[in-house]
């Protein structure tokens, strides 16, 4: 809400700055003596961007302080408000809950009642206070461009040169966005480690993270040994992997050899369909359908199998992966060249010889390629293993039993509700940066072995 | 020719060694052939078990069971009312026995029931949404009170699920919520013209419950148009100031490599890293609220970042130079081609990724299990920074929860996903055949 009145404050003020600026240099030019050197608009567009901009300074200030500024200064203590920083969060909340107007449980005490009065209070300066900061800025602003406006004044190339800088802002915002998670990441980890060593979490072979709910429970140390969670990784990723690689390439090399177009018309629309499914959906039919039925499979032909098995995990997601190797195989398959394949025919080979002795050696680098990224995938895949795969951590590399994945052990450890700091959310942090540095290798390596061993032809 | 062929017999086409070497080769590329065509079969037998299996299990999402009573609004149970001061009579009317309504109802069709268990059984074949309605319905026309009426009201889930045939009387009693007793119940009012099935509307109009048969898509539905939202209105001027930023304006740098090699990485990054990004900075950071569109929004905005930027920059691309060069001939400025000429023939291929990255960003679940939209909400959102759910994240909860009844809601709700999804698609593909030019 508050933010709203400072963006409608500054729409006002970058109108008006528009309006004379625009009109300002009119008039100066209007006599004729002199020739504008920019379009009329450019520099209404000046004019609103000095007036304008000053406000969004405030904005981007208000948005960075208040969050923190505003409950520490609310929360003044001596009323009752309780010391525990948890108590104080849940204080916290009925406090915004009743600032808002919301319904808040009926017991709520003074301590609330006060403190929420003084935050609306303080809230309301403070508001009160950005705005006229925002309008008296804006004011400021606009009359330094109000006093620069002459004709020679080269307005279109200030407004631009000011785009330009917002254009190389935005791009930059990839970098940022990389290094926001790098941080996030490794900060979490870090403070994990300080619990516990990063051996254990590398090599250990114990993983149930139950950390105590009091302090002074007894075996109030979960044990954080990963290594559970990445054999079971894999084996899905390698379940799901000969599902996808010998499916998806053949389907890939028969569109592309011997379906009729009209044939690869309906085909390759179809195969795009499975990779638009969402992922949850997956993990639905995987739960519903896959897994019972590979368990009574299984117990048809004496074998017992676990019902969150490997196997249906990683069957549905390599099902899912077919369509991206397909078409990664597709692409590297179209990129060699006719006259390979003419030249082969010309020598008396068959189809299937010229494929497999000929085509696909010549695209292997892109097939490769493409097999990583899709492993890059798979051990990313979150929903399917969340809804189709275990939680408990067994070290097996049977695909019968139940195994648990690097994603679904970060959602179980998240998605309850505790506090942020404790060991349990800070594994998952580490977890987490496993994960990225895993899928950013390969993806690296992905793109390397096309760069480099791609060969060049005619 | 013919003496060459004499000295290598081999090589004589129509020797019986040939021959034979010629059928083994002919039916290699047979049975590759036919291994391809199996590799198909296979992929598309996954996708026909899949759709499948959803539209079997969610079809029957759309319709669900009334059951006609004949309500006396007895004014017995609404006793003091007349008394009541005006402004206590709300609370009066909201607080009366409403199940009690229901019960007399049920009682005065199966007059010979007694005992408290067999009650209990006859009044569970009635939703416990039923009273809600009566509620409704009384408060809004007090009138009511004293009068009789036949009314059709939501039956329970496992009615529902019995009159739909998921439920079958051969399974033994043990193994099934209703009893015999109720199986009869049902059978003597459907046979009296007293059961119906009906279009679901609350399906589309409620929120979550943990009643299945008053559970809707609704709020999650309000949920993923505010997140989708809030990342449209980020994604798309970000994505393509920046995507025309690296294709006309970007010097050859290091600093420009850096945001290509970036973007690509970005690109392939798992979307749960996105999550865990948005917990850590937006919600631990910023302190921005638990389970709001706007945080979600926010995270599936830098999730969808990298794939906007990827097809805005083809799509800018796909412009021919002949027009920059012709536009600057006629004096326009670097950023005067680019608004004026490179930017609207480029909309159509930035609108076509545009959507097809919101139509990834509806799908997602896994960030938004991260930032806390996970919560059970019953209330449909109204702004922002309200607690809600997305949904696939619904439908993610949905399928968790241990009612045999909610099998239907959840694939009933994949089925309005895929809906939206396809539409979505549908668009993209329109306007690329559209406004798609070739120079």
């Amino acid at each position: 809400m508050s933010v709203l009145v400072l963006l409608a404050a500054i729409a006002v003020l970058g109108a008006g700055g528009f309006a004379l600026a625009r009109g300002r240099a009119l008039a100066a030019a209007a006599d004729g003596a002199a020739r504008l050197h920019s379009l009329p608009a450019y520099y209404g567009w000046y004019g609103a961007l000095w007036s304008a901009l000053p406000g969004i300074a405030v904005i981007a200030l208000w948005l960075a302080v208040s969050p923190s500024l505003l409950p520490s200064l609310a929360l003044a203590p001596g009323i009752g408000v309780p010391e525990d920083p948890a108590q104080r969060e849940l204080f916290w909340n009925d406090v915004e809950n009743l600032a808002r107007g919301n319904f808040v449980a009926e017991h709520t005490d003074d301590a609330v009642r006060i403190t929420a009065q003084r935050y609306v209070a303080l809230r309301g300066r403070a508001l009160t206070g950005a705005l006229a900061l925002t309008v008296l800025l804006g004011l400021a602003g606009g009359a330094i461009a109000l006093r620069g406006i002459r004709p020679t004044l080269a307005a279109r190339v200030h407004v631009e040169r000011f785009l330009r800088g917002v254009l190389m802002l935005s791009s930059t915002l990839a970098i940022l966005v990389t290094i926001g998670i790098v941080l996030s990441l490794v900060f979490e980890t870090l403070r994990f480690f300080d619990v516990v060593s990063p051996r254990e979490f590398l090599f250990g072979t114990e993983w149930s993270p139950q950390i105590a709910l009091r302090a002074d429970q007894v075996a109030s140390s979960g044990s954080f040994g990963a290594v559970p969670i990445f054999v079971g990784t894999l084996l899905i990723t390698a379940i799901a992997m000969l599902v996808a690689v010998p499916i998806g390439l053949l389907s890939a090399i028969h569109m592309t050899f011997y379906a009729s177009v009209r044939a690869r018309d309906v085909l390759k629309p179809l195969l795009e369909i499975l990779a638009g499914v969402p992922t949850v959906v997956y993990g639905f039919f995987a739960a519903l359908v896959v897994a019972p039925a590979v368990r009574d499979l299984g117990g048809a032909i004496g074998l017992s199998v676990a019902s969150e098995s490997a196997l249906a995990a990683g069957l549905v997601m390599g099902i899912m992966i077919v369509p991206f190797i397909s078409s990664l195989s597709d692409d590297a398959i179209t990129a060699v060249p006719i006259s390979l394949r003419d030249g082969s025919f010309g020598l008396g080979a068959t189809r299937s010889e010229t494929i497999r002795l000929v085509i696909i050696p010549a695209a292997l680098p892109g097939i490769v390629g493409g097999f990583l990224l899709a492993v890059s995938r798979a051990i990313g895949e979150t929903m399917i293993v969340v809804m189709a795969a275990g939680l408990a951590a067994n070290l097996s590399f049977n695909p019968l039993d139940a195994v648990t994945t690097v994603t679904v052990q970060i959602v179980t450890l998240l998605t309850g509700d505790q506090e942020f700091d404790s060991a349990k959310t800070l594994a998952a942090f580490a977890l987490g940066l496993t994960l990225f540095v895993v899928t950013l290798a390969l993806n690296v390596a992905a793109l390397r072995i096309v760069k480099r061993y791609r060969e060049k032809y005619d | 020719m013919t003496e060459r062929s004499e000295a290598n017999p081999g090589a004589r086409w129509a020797s019986p060694a040939m021959q034979d070497h010629l059928r083994r080769r002919h039916r290699a590329e047979r049975r590759f052939r036919r291994a391809g065509a199996i590799a198909i079969g296979f992929a598309l037998l996954g996708l026909a078990t899949l759709l499948g299996s959803v539209v079997a299990n969610g079809w029957s999402a759309f319709r669900t069971t009334e059951i006609r009573l004949d309500v006396s609004f007895d004014p017995a149970l609404f006793a003091g009312l007349a008394e009541a001061p005006p402004g206590e009579r709300d609370a009066l009317l909201a607080g009366a026995d409403y199940a009690a309504l229901v019960r007399n109802a049920l009682r005065a069709l199966f007059p010979a029931i007694e005992g408290r268990q067999e009650l209990r059984e006859l009044t569970g074949l009635v939703s416990t949404g039923a009273r809600e309605e009566l509620r409704a319905m009384v408060t809004a026309d007090p009138a009511l009170i004293g009068a009789t009426r036949a009314l059709w009201l939501p039956a329970d889930d496992e009615v529902d699920l019995y009159r739909k045939g998921r439920i079958s009387r051969g399974v033994t009693a043990g193994d099934r919520h209703l009893s015999d007793a109720q199986l009869a119940w049902i059978d003597e009012l459907a046979a009296s013209g007293r059961v119906r099935a009906t279009f679901a509307s609350g399906f589309f109009t409620s929120g979550d419950s943990r009643d299945p048969e008053r559970a809707g898509i609704w709020g999650a539905v309000v949920g993923s148009f505010l997140t989708l939202v809030v990342t449209l209105t980020l994604v798309f001027p970000l994505g393509v100031s920046a995507a025309v930023y690296l294709e006309e304006f970007a010097p050859k740098n290091r600093l420009t490599d850096l945001i290509e090699v970036n973007i690509n990485n970005l690109a392939a990054v798992p979307s749960i890293v996105f999550g865990l990004l948005g917990l850590a900075v937006f919600l631990g950071f910023f302190g921005l609220p638990r389970s709001a569109p706007l945080v979600g929004g926010l995270t599936l905005a830098l999730m969808t970042l990298p794939t906007v930027i990827i097809t805005a920059r083809v799509a800018i691309q796909a412009v021919p130079p002949s027009i920059r060069e012709a536009a600057r001939g006629l004096g326009a400025s670097p950023l005067q081609v680019v608004s004026h000429h490179v930017l609207p023939l480029a909309m159509p291929g930035i609108l076509t990724g545009t959507i097809i990255g919101m139509a990834r960003a509806l799908g997602e679940t896994a960030p938004l299990l991260m930032i806390g939209m996970v919560a059970f909400v019953v209330d449909v959102p109204h702004g922002i920074r309200d607690a809600a759910t997305a949904l696939p994240v619904q439908i993610f909860l949905w399928a968790d929860s241990a009612e045999r009844a909610f099998v239907e809601k959840t694939s009933g709700a994949i089925l309005v996903l895929l809906g939206f999804l396809i539409a979505m698609n549908g668009t993209a593909i329109w306007l690329r055949r559209r406004f798609e030019k070739r120079w």
